[in-house]
């Protein structure tokens, strides 16, 4: 594939996780963040959520499976999650955290039960697609190319 | 400009590499100490924070990051905190860094819910961010150090601090670039300029808030002064005394009505303070607080100290010492501990802009954090606040302050005892060099000078130029100081000397300090709005009710002490009042600020007496204890350690 080619891929396809909702201007704010001086800020970040995610959504899992459920447990977890998705601008995971809270504010397990597997489900559609860009962004950068800057056309 | 970063003491040397944070203008270089738990957040914030120039630290633990701030004092501008952590919560290390080291700090969390950020705003938060932030927030922040660092000055300029202070703040304000020249050794200079204040005393008038331009004159009330001053207003009648008619009477070229009027402000408190009751009902004038410079020494002396001393000395009038009897001395002894290491730029609140206090009011000291989400006081200039506040709100204050001023004052009067009494040379010097001189050279020989009307202050054997600032406010100074106090400034100065000074006596001092600066700032103002008659019946109400106060406020202050410094900043700001508007906040950013710090006091009264711990500490060598010994005056005996103190005792 051409450079320019996969440049507009790129272009392309990051538009269109804007457009979905997957993302939302403040991935625009990381992307700003990041220079010459830190050129991987965004995939260290990125990351970064993946992990720290990753390690909620399992502690959410066990705290809901108890046969007591402790909201007082789960609610934190939540909130954090929300913090950190709409950190990265991760829009669809945080909206899905802001109803899981409610569940949870009224106790509510089996809304819980289904909110964490709303989570779950927009978390591993933005890791899925955040992934899939990074590696359009290493291709282009492999190319000798640069990542063009977002347009904002939307 | 105000450079933080760079003024800041040695810690701040080699800052960005000295000479390359010294050329950036300011706020790059700004030290921030952000907080929070999520990785994610605190990865990105840190990067945000970088690229707007700010040296950063990051920490994910609010332990850790008290522990940071204690171990490096000076080392930061400016806290950022999550709201929700595992370890603390969010508020909490608010609370502890306005009242250990009056920052400002800004609370964010993804949580945009009113009662979260309302909690922010009384906890004294300067800004409340909600979460994701945005790096036009962060840019901004700097906006809440500036402004509690105006704050500050305002608060030395009221209190007739340094003029060099104005207008190197002037400088500062103007030159937005220039931080080398001002901002090198901001802290220094401040304190340089105090030092540099000598024989000057803050003509009342001229407060203003940018007083950098005003020049103001000031008078030196001499004993020989005093003396005729208070002939005169026994000649009138204490209560029919009207600054026109003193004047007249004394007579003196130079001397202003303004002049007089301040000083019978002070007077009028002092004699209250003796009284134990407002004789002069409706006279009760901050401006005793007010008398920030040397000008109130001659009350402060009065206040409890001198009077002893003068007592001492057997050439108390009187009526002064009738007065001082029947004020029940145990106050006098509550002087301040000699010796105590007051922290200069905590005593003279007003004279060094620096100390950063609060209100705390951490949370008190501007939130504007750029991200308007919060931003409650944001784009309100703090720098008018205090004017304004200071005539409406200390009104305010005061009443509000009235159950807690009076610990405050109480507080104060100690403080302004044991100025005096005190050795506290440090506390002297930072008052105003001609006290200090006074004071500190010989203080017996000084003390046969003392009249009782002369500036006894002056004459105040090695009081602590704080004390003597104290001893104004005496009597107002419970009331004052109090919501003053609040201020996110005044605050922050009154805690931060706290923390600053180990020795009980400093601490004690470093309180009222504090707490007498703003208060000065803050009543200098008020009085100038009625240059004669000052209304201060609510003050006065307060003053009675803190009479008995003496041993609350004092009580109070220890409590403050051992808090060590709310934060109550408004950020609020510091400490920012519910139902004001945004805008209102930002005008209060001292006052919001002050508004929580007053209500944090008044919650700190419940703390033994105050008085007695300084009165105690003073006694050891002071002339007040042989004054009270032969006045057969019982000594308040404090319970009030401060050196006791610690933050739990705050009730926040």
């Amino acid at each position: 594939m051409e450079l320019v080619q996969m440049q507009k891929s790129l272009q392309d396809y990051t538009k269109s996780l804007f457009l979905e909702g997957v993302l939302d201007s403040q991935f625009l704010q990381l992307q700003q963040l990041q220079d010459e001086s830190n050129p991987d800020f965004v995939s260290q970040v990125v990351t970064l959520f993946f992990q720290d995610s990753d390690r909620i959504l399992n502690d959410l899992s066990l705290s809901l499976d108890q046969q007591v459920v402790d909201f007082k447990k789960v609610d934190p977890h939540v909130h954090q999650l929300k913090g950190s998705s709409s950190s990265i601008g991760a829009q669809r995971v945080k909206n899905a955290c802001v109803v899981f809270r409610t569940f949870c504010e009224q106790q509510n397990v089996e809304g819980c039960h289904r909110c964490l597997q709303q989570v779950k489900q927009e978390y591993y559609l933005v890791k899925n697609r955040l992934e899939t860009l990074f590696k359009l962004e290493q291709q282009i950068v492999a190319s000798g190319g640069v990542i063009p800057a977002m347009e904002l056309g939307f | 400009m105000l450079n933080p970063g760079q003024g800041r003491g040695p810690d701040s040397a080699g800052v960005a590499g000295g000479v390359s944070s010294n050329s950036d203008p300011f706020p790059a270089g700004l030290r921030v100490l952000v907080v929070d738990d999520d990785p994610t957040c605190l990865m990105i914030l840190e990067r945000m924070l970088r690229t707007c120039l700010y040296r950063v630290t990051k920490c994910n633990r609010a332990e850790l990051a008290l522990s940071l701030l204690r171990q490096n004092k000076n080392g930061f501008d400016i806290v950022i905190s999550d709201v929700h952590m595992p370890d603390m919560d969010g508020f909490k290390l608010l609370e502890h860094v306005g009242l250990e080291m009056d920052l400002p700090v800004i609370m964010m969390s993804a949580d945009d819910s009113k009662a979260v950020v309302l909690k922010g705003v009384t906890h004294g938060a300067v800004d409340y961010l909600i979460k994701p932030v945005r790096i036009e927030a962060l840019k901004n922040i700097w906006q809440h150090v500036v402004r509690k660092k105006r704050n500050e000055w305002n608060v030395s300029e009221h209190s007739g601090s340094v003029e060099e202070t104005t207008g190197e703040r002037q400088q500062q304000r103007d030159d937005g670039g220039d931080n080398n020249s001002s901002s090198a050794n901001n802290e220094g200079s401040w304190r340089s300029s105090r030092k540099r204040k000598e024989g000057e005393v803050d003509e009342q008038g001229d407060d203003k808030e940018d007083t950098s331009s005003l020049k103001k004159p000031r008078v030196v009330w001499s004993v020989e002064l005093h003396q005729q001053f208070v002939a005169a207003v026994n000649q009138l009648g204490v209560d029919k005394a009207v600054p026109k008619k003193i004047l007249e009477m004394m007579n003196v070229p130079g001397l202003t009505r303004e002049n007089v009027a301040s000083h019978l402000q002070k007077y009028r408190i002092y004699l209250r303070r003796l009284g134990g009751v407002s004789q002069h009902q409706g006279n009760m004038n901050h401006s005793f607080m007010t008398g920030q410079d040397p000008s109130f020494s001659p009350l402060s002396t009065l206040n409890g100290f001198d009077l002893q001393a003068l007592a001492a000395a057997g050439q108390l009038p009187a009526q002064s010492l009738a007065q001082l009897q029947a004020a029940g001395l145990a106050r006098p002894s509550s002087l301040a501990k000699p010796g105590i290491s007051v922290d200069q730029r905590g005593i003279f609140s007003f004279e060094s802009p620096k100390i950063r206090h609060g209100q705390q009011m951490m949370m008190n000291s501007g939130g504007g954090g750029g991200n308007k989400q919060m931003n409650l006081l944001h784009g309100v200039p703090m720098g008018m606040e205090p004017r304004q506040f200071a005539g409406g709100g200390h009104m305010r204050l005061q009443q509000q302050m009235s159950g807690g001023g009076r610990v405050a004052g109480q507080n104060v009067q100690s403080s302004g005892m044991m100025m005096p009494v005190g050795g506290g040379t440090s506390m002297l010097q930072s008052l105003g060099q001609q006290q200090q001189q006074v004071m500190l050279s010989s203080s017996v020989p000084r003390r046969s000078e003392l009249t009782e009307s002369s500036s006894s202050c002056r004459v105040l054997p090695a009081a602590p130029t704080h004390s003597v600032v104290f001893n104004n406010f005496s009597s107002e100074l419970p009331r004052n100081s109090f919501p003053l106090a609040s201020a996110p400034g005044i605050s922050v100065s009154y805690q931060e000397e706290v923390n600053s000074s180990d020795a009980k006596g400093v601490t004690a001092t470093t309180t009222t300090a504090g707490f007498g600066n703003p208060s000065y700032d803050i009543f200098n103002d008020y009085p100038q709005h009625n240059s004669n008659d000052w209304d201060l019946q609510n003050i006065g109400m307060v003053f009675n009710s803190h009479q008995d106060t003496t041993a609350a406020s004092s009580a109070a202050f220890s409590c403050s002490s051992s808090t060590q410094r709310k934060r109550a900043e408004q950020v609020q700001n510091h400490h920012q009042q519910q139902h004001l508007p945004s805008q209102s906040l930002n005008q209060l950013n001292g006052g919001g600020s002050v508004r929580v710090k007053s209500e944090r006091v008044a919650e700190t009264v419940t703390c033994p007496p105050a008085t007695t711990l300084f009165q105690e500490q003073y006694n050891q060598e002071d002339l007040m204890s042989a004054l009270l010994k032969q006045e057969g005056l019982p000594l308040v005996d404090n319970e009030f350690d401060f050196d006791g103190y610690s933050i739990d005792n705050i009730p926040v």
